[in-house]
């Protein structure tokens, strides 16, 4: 059972009118990789128990204001209050009552629970509870992310063990972004010359979509991320393959690719591992073919996709940064060759 | 009421229109003084740049009907979304409703015959106008804005955005700007000073209380923005290092100048339009408001607590969380003067006896928007809420519920409401309650899924999306919406346009309260022969107080026939000061604004001692125009 689940579908049975908009969100929603409502975590779990209480409470007071003015329509022709008649004191009590009393009650109501005890659910976590950190820094138009200090430096793709608390440090490198993985919690922007904290943390293995939601420029449509809750073990498995520097090319057609990955413009921007390849305006390539997306999640990783990548990144994103180098089609199967063997 | 001058009082009657006769032509409108014709040149340029805007919208609409869409490329969707922003806030809502409707209308409801200082109010539209057209030749040359309406940096930096399209914003802005200072400057002096004897502050209509708000909030957060946007040029243009974190600088710097304008803005936005309804709602439920202190009490507060909750546009900057809490309560404390205003109005209608003509159906709309702008509104200071759907098309659900639903629906019903008196004509009425019910629809079409697809997880700003997220369908309900709105506004405009033509003549339409009813329709360049004297905040429904004007002009009583003449009372109690004298047309107020035009287009050109030439000009342009005042006083 999720975090999800539980509570809210109890909620619905109390209220029908949510039902309307839950079935609707639900009808619409298969298939919602980025929804707020599916959560695989306490936090992300509480903002969308609030957002249900929420939404019945403002289902109430619209219904309740908009039949005040469906009696209006219907009395059009009689001057004063239904059963009061023309009682001006009363008139003047309604707005008191529902324009200060009522939503005095509620909103201190809704502060208490939201902005006194569910934000420090939010909250930036206590360093001291989280037995892992990962750093995430965005680039136009691209995640990246570094684990123990930059020992592991990849890209697009967040591993992290199921049911620990990772503290993610999340800066920029450019403009502001902002980290998002909806499943999990909150947004935190990413924000030069500050260095902010988000908690990451997953109940269930899974693949968790992200997105930058803070505009960063041409490519920011194009600019999501994997979020991979795993069992430890298979985490700490996947940790050590990316610890190791890339492996020598084994085919002819590989070592070839490798040649001009070095001699060609590749390797000013991207970096391999134990290769002279040390570039870091894009990602780290050293296992690039252990990745299951590219682009920033935006095309799969597969031969074909990453050699039309290469061939012609501009097509895919028009006015990324990685530009048209214009090789021929035997140089980007040979760099293609190479880079698959990068696992 | 044209219709009622007696014989003895048309003599009068052709004596201030002699007085007062206007310039005809092209010229005639381009050296005018006269707050109504500059208030329509006002509603047909912001009318203008609606039209632009809206055109701005569809493009984001169609391009995103489908997912993978490509009408557009990323770097024109980017300049589109920007300048649709830009437009609709900056180009169309504050100029139609300070400066169109406020301008029209302002004068006549406090019984004055122009705004205070008519040839400021002629100089602030054509700063409007060349602001604007400064900015939309940006967009017709290909480099338009593209860093989003508030143009973070350090995206919107030289290093980031090295063409000159932050310029044309940044330059925009601070030429913008000057215009909303000296419109708001106008305004609280007209208010306070020009009201009609007997026209104490407690009988001032709400509409003028909602003017007088909105105008002191622009007067206090404009500088705000226009240091930013200075900054910001300084940053680009020398190398100045404000916003700069490698240098000291600071990003958030920029976030909290904008924000600390831009969150007022909302309710500069929004004030005059309640003033718009509590103008259409007396009048079509045949009633006074219910609880008139406590509206206008609360359409003051609202302005001063807008100042106060800037940082909830910022809860996922990573501010302490104390600092947030602070701004979540006062976000959530403006709800109060709010919900007073919207239950005064529900609470009028209740009570009155509501005739549903297509003015009071756009107020009904409007307060159903508002509600749901209001109530998205609560639960994004809500902030662990606010920081999961934050920059997510919740968030343009609910600005869009706020601003088009709650501004402009009431922009919509004055339109329809004073057609008769800008024209002496009425609309049609099945074809209002038509385009009422297209716009009203196509609003809730367009915005209402934008809810549900923010909380699946939609960022906002993409120039397109992949297909199965879950967005696809609501994103072509949404497209389709806006077609259905666009139609409805269409329709407005073309009812307005034929009945302008062949609409039939009928003055007065309706028994409105407030004085813009006391004189013909359209009125005449001095608005009221004689000024009315005033001794409620509903003039027109004290029969007496108008029988008396009437027999005052019929005897020649306080005509002020002694040039451009209106009297200045006590800014309080409304008692008679002196009699001022307006100046008449003049030309300096364009010919002003064309030199601040030739700075502004010298400095986003990099031509810096061209726009020193035109610093001159403009110094020697002002020594004219004193010049012309001294002659004239003299």
């Amino acid at each position: 059972m999720s975090w999800s689940e539980a509570a809210p579908r109890r909620l619905r049975r109390l209220l029908p009118p949510a039902t309307i908009v839950t079935v609707s969100i639900g009808l619409t929603g298969c298939g919602s990789k980025q929804s707020i409502l599916t959560t695989r975590s306490k936090p992300a779990h509480d903002i969308a128990l609030l957002w249900w209480w929420m939404l019945a409470a403002a289902v109430v007071v619209f219904a309740g204001a908009v039949a005040l003015l469906i009696v209006a329509w219907a009395r059009r022709d009689t001057p004063g209050l239904p059963f009061f008649g023309e009682r001006e004191d009363l008139s003047q009590g309604m707005v008191l009552l529902f324009g200060v009393g009522i939503p005095f009650v509620a909103l201190v109501a809704l502060f208490g629970v939201s902005d006194v005890y569910l934000v420090g659910q939010t909250a930036p976590p206590n360093p001291r509870t989280t037995p892992m950190t990962i750093d995430v820094v965005g680039h136009q138009w691209w995640w990246e992310v570094r684990y123990d200090g930059g020992r592991v430096d990849t890209a697009n793709e967040i591993h992290i063990p199921v049911d620990t608390r990772v503290d993610v440090i999340a800066t920029t490198a450019d403009v502001i972004h902002s980290f998002w993985v909806p499943a999990l919690n909150r947004k935190i922007d990413m924000i030069p010359g500050i260095t902010n904290r988000v908690l990451l943390y997953a109940s269930a293995p899974g693949e968790y979509r992200g997105q930058c939601s803070q505009f960063c420029g041409v490519q920011h449509a194009h600019m999501s991320l994997e979020v991979f809750a795993q069992r430890p073990a298979e985490f700490r498995a996947w940790l050590a393959g990316q610890e190791r520097p890339a492996p020598a090319p084994l085919t002819a057609r590989a070592q070839a690719g490798k040649q001009l990955f070095m001699t060609d413009q590749c390797a000013s921007c991207h970096t391999i591992a134990g290769t002279p390849a040390d570039g870091t305006v894009g990602p780290n390539l050293t296992h690039v073919a252990s990745r299951t997306t590219l682009a920033a999640a935006e095309i799969r990783n597969t031969p074909q996709e990453l050699a039309a990548w290469i061939r012609d990144p501009q097509a895919i994103k028009p006015g990324d940064h990685m530009p048209d180098l214009g090789l021929s089609s035997t140089a980007v199967s040979e760099i293609v060759a190479y880079l698959e063997e990068l696992r | 009421m044209a219709t009622m001058v007696s014989p003895q009082a048309q003599r009068y009657v052709d004596e201030l229109d002699e007085i007062w006769v206007e310039r005809s032509g092209l010229l005639g409108w381009l050296t005018t003084t006269n707050h109504k014709r500059i208030g329509i040149m006002y509603f047909f340029t912001a009318l203008a740049f609606f039209g632009a805007g809206g055109v701005e919208a569809l493009l984001i609409r169609t391009q995103l009907i489908g997912p993978n869409g490509h009408l557009l490329s990323p770097q024109a969707y980017d300049e589109v979304f920007t300048m649709h922003g830009i437009t609709m806030i900056f180009l169309f809502v504050i100029p139609m409703t300070t400066g169109a409707f406020g301008n029209y209308l302002v004068p006549l409801m406090i019984g004055a015959r122009d705004m205070a200082f008519p040839r400021l109010n002629a100089l602030s539209y054509w700063i409007y106008l060349g602001s604007g057209l400064f900015m939309y030749v940006a967009l017709v040359q290909g480099h338009a804005p593209n860093a989003g309406w508030f143009d973070y940096v350090p995206l919107a930096s030289k290093q980031f955005d090295p063409g000159n399209n932050i310029d044309f914003y940044g330059y925009g802005l601070i030429f913008n700007g000057i215009s909303s200072t000296i419109a708001s400057i106008n305004f609280i002096v007209t208010i306070f000073k020009l009201r009609a004897p007997g026209m104490s502050i407690n009988r001032m209509p709400l509409f003028c209380f909602a003017f007088l708000a909105a105008s002191f909030a622009l007067l206090f957060a404009l500088p705000s923005l226009s240091v930013a946007a200075l900054f910001l040029e300084l940053d680009r243009q020398l190398g100045f290092h404000f916003y700069d974190a490698a240098y000291g600088g600071n990003a958030l710097l920029w976030q909290n100048l904008f924000w600390i304008f831009g969150h007022p803005e909302v309710y500069i936005i929004i004030l005059p339009a309640f003033g718009i309804a509590t103008s259409i709602i007396p009048t079509f439920v045949h009633r006074r408001m219910v609880f008139f202190p406590l509206v206008a009490l609360s359409e003051i507060l609202v302005a001063f607590l807008g100042f106060g909750v800037w940082v909830h546009h910022m809860f996922t900057v990573g501010f302490a969380t104390l600092t947030t809490v602070y701004f979540a309560a006062a976000s959530l404390i403006i709800v109060i003067p709010s919900a007073i205003q919207l239950f005064a109005w529900i609470a009028t209608i209740l009570t009155g006896t509501p005739d549903f003509q297509t003015p009071l159906l756009f107020i009904v709309g409007f307060i159903v928007y508002f509600i749901i702008g209001g109530l998205s509104g609560i639960t994004v200071a809500a902030i662990p809420f606010d920081q999961q759907v934050h920059d997510s098309y919740y968030i343009v659900a609910h600005f869009h519920f706020v601003i088009f639903g709650a501004a402009v629906f009431p922009i919509l019903g004055g339109m329809y409401f004073w057609f008769p008196k800008v024209t002496g004509r009425v609309y049609h009425e099945l074809t209002g309650k038509i385009s009422f019910w297209l716009t009203f629809a196509g609003t809730f079409i367009t915005f209402f899924p934008m809810h549900i697809v923010g909380i699946l997880g939609m960022p906002r700003r993409n120039y397109t999306y992949p297909p199965g997220m879950g967005w696809t369908l609501l994103n072509f309900i949404e497209s389709i919406g806006a077609y259905i709105l666009a139609a409805g506004l269409v329709l407005i405009v073309a009812n307005l346009a034929v009945s302008y033509v062949r609409g039939p003549r009928r003055d007065p339409p309706y028994e409105g309260d407030t004085l813009e009813w006391a004189t013909t329709s359209p009125p005449p360049p001095y608005n009221f022969p004689v000024i009315p004297i005033v001794s409620s905040p509903y003039p027109m429904w004290d029969k007496d107080d108008r029988e008396r004007d009437r027999q005052r002009l019929d005897r020649g009583e306080g005509l002020l026939n002694l040039g451009h003449q209106t009297p200045a009372t006590t800014a309080q109690d409304a008692e008679l000061d002196e009699i001022l004298t307006m100046p008449p047309h003049s030309a300096w107020p364009p010919v002003t604004a064309l030199t601040l035009a030739g700075i502004f287009a010298m400095l986003v050109m990099g031509h810096y001692w061209i726009a020193v030439g035109f610093l001159a000009l403009g110094g020697l342009t002002l020594l004219g125009w004193h010049q012309h005042e001294a002659s004239a006083a003299g």
